[in-house]
């Protein structure tokens, strides 16, 4: 079964997504801000990474810059899923490495079609 | 609703339309007709009722055949029909028209123009193959909002995560407050006009690609005959035409038959298709 980090500092928020993507087929792990992430990612590299941009102690493109520098860190598939919804953001967050980009609100149409065209599911 | 306005409707949405509406759907006709009503100053969804029976104003007509129409799509919808558009359909017309340099490709009842603008956007990305081509797409749909809304190409932003890649979002649209412009280099590629898929249509002229999708479901048999072979005869000798994946030929006309491998994907019956070109050009 294929795993993704929901990293997310807002509790409501996360477990919404987790619903979402567990419905998917994908096993679930979560972090509550960068740092909680980057540490998750050093013992178990997941195949997906749901982030959130804003949260306090480590931001999520923080972490995304931390990540992909890590050992293994370039294989799992970030799909950035923020109320930053502008192209200035989006652009920083595809050229630190993201590969897909959900501008909140979402829904779970939204999670499926990105996770598909990423090729998690 | 009463019964006997159900029927009228059911009638009246048929011969303007060809919508087949059916009983467990008649919810739909308060829902959104109720709004019509109002916008056109009735006391009453029975009013309007009343004056449809009588005298039809040919914009209140039109009015509730719009909104009794479904309007569901989204950028790049189920993206199979998508890859074999772009790794077998296109590959296969580019060397069958190589002397003549044109294709025409038909967005059939095209809603709010994504489907469309999906095929802009993948001939864009193979701009490379179609140097020198003239490649005409068109979308028409029944509704003339939402015609204008698909010449517009503007979007809300839960519009471009259905189905668009962010790739192409950041390439391709300019984002004007909440909402997100379609580029003029993508937009010219496609025109749009009113048409309804009852009428004749020999005036749109012959198309070498059809997409249908997810539209005949809602015509009973015999429609669906007369579309398919409108459209057979719309078609070049060795187009091709696109259908919903759930969608079926099968017992409604023999002028089409389905290809090979490609889910959704028929060519006319009549004609002999490169087999082994359709299947070489697969990636």
């Amino acid at each position: 079964m294929k795993t993704c980090l929901i990293v997310d500092d807002s509790r409501v928020v996360r477990k919404v997504a987790r619903r979402i993507v567990e419905d998917l087929g994908l096993q679930c792990d979560e972090a509550e801000d960068g740092q909680k992430a980057y540490e998750a990612c050093e013992k178990t590299m997941p195949d997906a990474v749901l982030l959130d941009w804003n949260m306090p102690v480590m931001s999520g493109i923080e972490f995304l810059e931390k990540l992909r520098q890590m050992p293994g860190g370039t294989a799992p598939k970030v799909v950035f899923c923020t109320t930053e919804n502008d192209l200035a953001h989006i652009t920083r967050a595809v050229q630190a490495g993201a590969d897909e980009y959900i501008m909140k609100p979402f829904d779970s149409d939204i999670i499926r079609d990105k996770f598909s065209q990423v090729g998690i599911i | 609703m009463h019964i006997r306005d159900f029927d009228f409707y059911k009638d009246f949405l048929y011969k303007k339309s060809g919508l087949s509406l059916t009983s467990d759907k008649s919810y739909l006709l308060d829902s959104r007709l109720t709004p019509i009503a109002r916008q056109f100053g009735y006391a009453s969804l029975d009013a309007m009722t009343t004056t449809l029976r009588a005298v039809p104003p040919q914009d209140l007509v039109k009015a509730v055949v719009e909104a009794m129409t479904t309007n569901e799509t989204s950028f790049f919808r189920d993206s199979k029909p998508f890859d074999t558009f772009r790794d077998t359909v296109l590959p296969y017309l580019l060397k069958k028209r190589a002397t003549t340099k044109r294709l025409r490709i038909w967005s059939a009842a095209c809603s709010s123009g994504q489907e469309a603008y999906s095929l802009a956007m993948l001939l864009k990305e193979k701009a490379n193959l179609t140097a020198g081509w003239t490649i005409e797409i068109m979308g028409t749909d029944i509704s003339e909002d939402i015609v204008a809304q698909a010449q517009k190409a503007e979007y809300s932003q839960f519009e471009v995560q259905r189905g668009l890649p962010i790739m192409l979002l950041m390439k391709y649209f300019t984002q004007v407050g909440d909402r997100w412009q379609l580029r003029d280099d993508i937009k010219s590629m496609v025109k749009f006009k009113y048409f309804n898929l009852l009428d004749n249509m020999a005036a749109l002229g012959t198309f070498d690609i059809i997409f249908c999708r997810n539209v005949l479901i809602y015509f009973d048999p015999p429609l669906k005959k007369q579309v398919f072979e409108g459209m057979a005869r719309q078609l070049s000798d060795d187009g091709f035409l696109f259908l919903g994946g759930a969608e079926t030929i099968m017992g409604f006309t023999e002028t089409f038959k389905p290809l090979g491998q490609y889910r959704g994907l028929y060519g006319l019956t009549k004609t002999e298709y490169d087999q082994e070109s359709l299947a070489q050009t697969g990636s």
